[in-house]
């Protein structure tokens, strides 16, 4: 459990932070100077709230009420911060492993994990300084591995790298925030990230938090206002067929229908999680034909949402999960579109979330 | 060239090193953390004092030495409590030399230091108590071995000042043969006497010899500590 409910000040922004959210990897998503890092602070003892408590896996680390506010130093809070913030004059082995000997922790897991988890293995005896930007956070992300947290906080920690550095650490990421038994919180404004890091989600808005909950939870509900990001809907899906003739996976998705992906080492039994952004799924009243789109799914329309602009959202069903589509306001009235209507959904494009293989591996 | 020296030159140049050691030995351990306090924090009567820590270089040398005197001397209130109490007085022996020198110095020391402290990201301090490290550790393993060529610098800019000190030392301690008469003092009593004028200019030379191994010594050690932090793989 992590469970926040602070209320202060620091610097131009007011904060009033509120949520609960299960273990895992929970990311903080808005935009820039919307208070993620000052919360951030807030949990790990930087900035002290001016009301409120802080509790992560169980422990309270403050509660105005009972004038508790632990050190950081004992707080047990790993820090990933926007830059990696390495010690220059240490070497990477001293840096990686500076919790211990610094910090006097005793530390679960092991140097020699960590290093072939982040693939450090060739760094360790040289000084940060002359290592590239991709280098440096993965090592830092290694140090704070190392620190034995309860709590893990990324604060943007691709921020200050290029595409190419991006794409060298996310897979990292991606194994820390599922394998590792370890709770995240990772602050991000790139919905890429969130949808594909985090389970749960808490969204900020100039220093407060608006809705807070699974990632699918909060990204179909009607949390997130602006128009600047595509909105992706979730769906949860088990691979029921490979066809190695095409290249193709089939995706069990519930009711009867299947979506078809284009996904190399995929095993049948597989559970997948996919993301389909609103812009990639059109609507259709009769089931098209003579089309070169493979994905065409049966679903049920459940409400539309009108916007500002010329375009509309519409909510559909199938089985279990909501789909998102965005059409324009002429298409929904040509259509004839209503609530309860039985439509047919080209989807264009589908990405894989998550990735669970029907065997886990351990971390 | 050290046999060459005539005693009493010899005893003038053991007893300036051994003052400006003292003096700096010192000096140096409250110069960093009075530079890292006022790096760091920002407190009611920060401005205070770091103008008193400055205090010295702006009055007339004559001014620090003579206040030392009314403080310490045999008479002075600091003096009698410290004589009657420790059968310690600093006044008119080679102790006061280097407490006269420490003084002096001491602002030289100290804002080289603190510059030191300024460049060193307090982030980092950050990161190290993220990381479990208590304040004083994060101190001792981070901050001050990344603020060392500062440190240095201050040291040996303090230790220079130490050695040339005049003003405040002949004020408040004399100028005592053996005692109290540093390379300075020694060098100005011999341009006052009339035959010595070869006397002078051997002190001068021993003075100018001192000052450029001290330069290039500072220098070697700089760039040595420079490439340890910065500094490329091992």
């Amino acid at each position: 459990m992590f469970d926040v409910n602070v209320k202060g000040r620091a610097g131009t922004v007011d904060i009033a932070a509120e949520f609960s959210v299960s273990s895992g990897a929970t990311c903080l998503f808005g935009r820039s100077g919307s208070g993620k890092t000052t919360l951030a602070n807030m949990v790990s003892g930087f900035v002290q709230p001016d009301s409120g408590w802080i509790e992560v896996e169980g422990v309270r680390l403050f509660d105005s009420s009972k004038a508790i506010d632990a050190p950081t130093r004992q707080r047990r809070i790993g820090y990933v911060f926007q830059e990696p913030r390495l010690f220059p004059h240490l070497s990477v082995r001293s840096n990686l492993t500076y919790s211990r000997w610094a910090g006097r922790r005793t530390v679960s897991r092991s140097l020699d994990e960590v290093v072939s988890l982040l693939g450090l293995e060739k760094l360790l005896d040289r000084k940060p300084t002359h290592l590239s930007g991709g280098e440096k956070q993965r090592i830092a992300i290694g140090r704070a591995l190392l620190s034995d947290p309860r709590l893990l906080i990324m604060d943007e920690p691709l921020a200050s790298l290029d595409y190419q550095r991006k794409d060298e650490i996310l897979p990292y990421l991606d194994r820390i925030c599922r394998e590792a038994d370890l709770s995240v919180l990772y602050i991000s404004h790139s919905l890429e990230e969130v949808t594909r890091l985090a389970k749960n989600l808490v969204l900020m808005e100039d220093g407060k938090t608006t809705a807070f909950g699974t990632v699918a939870e909060v990204l179909a509900g009607a949390g997130i206002e602006k128009d600047g990001f595509h909105r992706r809907s979730l769906i949860e899906g088990k691979v029921s067929h490979v066809d190695p003739e095409f290249g193709l996976v089939h995706v069990g998705i519930g009711a009867g229908e299947v979506l078809q992906i284009a996904a190399p080492d995929l095993n049948a039994g597989d559970h997948l999680r996919l993301s389909v952004s609103d812009r990639d799924i059109s609507i259709a009243v009769k089931r098209p034909e003579g089309v070169s789109i493979r994905n065409v799914v049966q679903a049920k329309l459940r409400s539309i949402e009108m916007t500002a602009s010329p375009h509309v959202d519409v909510l559909c069903q199938i089985g279990d999960h909501e789909l998102r589509a965005r059409i324009t306001r002429a298409s929904l009235h040509d259509l004839g579109l209503k609530p309860e209507m039985e439509v047919f959904l080209m989807v264009k494009s589908v990405s894989i979330d998550e990735h669970s293989p029907s065997t886990p591996k351990g971390f | 060239m050290f046999a060459s020296l005539q005693p009493n030159e010899i005893e003038a140049l053991l007893l300036t090193l051994k003052v400006s050691v003292v003096a700096l030995v010192c000096a140096l351990p409250l110069a960093i953390s009075v530079a890292y306090v006022l790096s760091r924090f920002r407190f009611p009567g920060h401005g205070m004092l770091n103008a008193a820590i400055h205090l010295p270089l702006m009055l007339p040398p004559v001014v620090t030495g003579y206040l030392l005197l009314l403080l310490l001397g045999p008479s002075g209130p600091l003096g009698r409590f410290l004589l009657e109490n420790f059968q310690f007085t600093p006044a008119f022996n080679w102790k006061g030399a280097a407490l006269a020198a420490g003084i002096m110095a001491f602002p030289l020391i100290v804002r080289p230091i603190r510059l030191a402290f300024d460049a060193v990201d307090p982030k980092l301090e950050q990161a190290s108590a993220s990381l479990g490290c208590h304040g004083v550790f994060t101190f001792l393993i981070v901050s001050l071995p990344l603020a060392l060529p500062g440190v240095l610098g201050g040291a040996i800019l303090g230790f220079a000042k130490a050695m040339g000190e005049f003003g405040a030392t002949i004020t408040f301690v004399s100028n005592i043969p053996g005692e109290t008469r540093t390379l300075s003092l020694a060098l100005y009593t011999a341009v006052q006497s009339p035959d010595g004028d070869a006397l002078g200019l051997r002190l001068m030379i021993i003075s100018i010899c001192l000052a450029i191994f001290a330069l290039l010594l500072s220098e070697l050690l700089v760039r040595r500590l420079r490439a340890r932090l910065e500094g490329a793989d091992v």
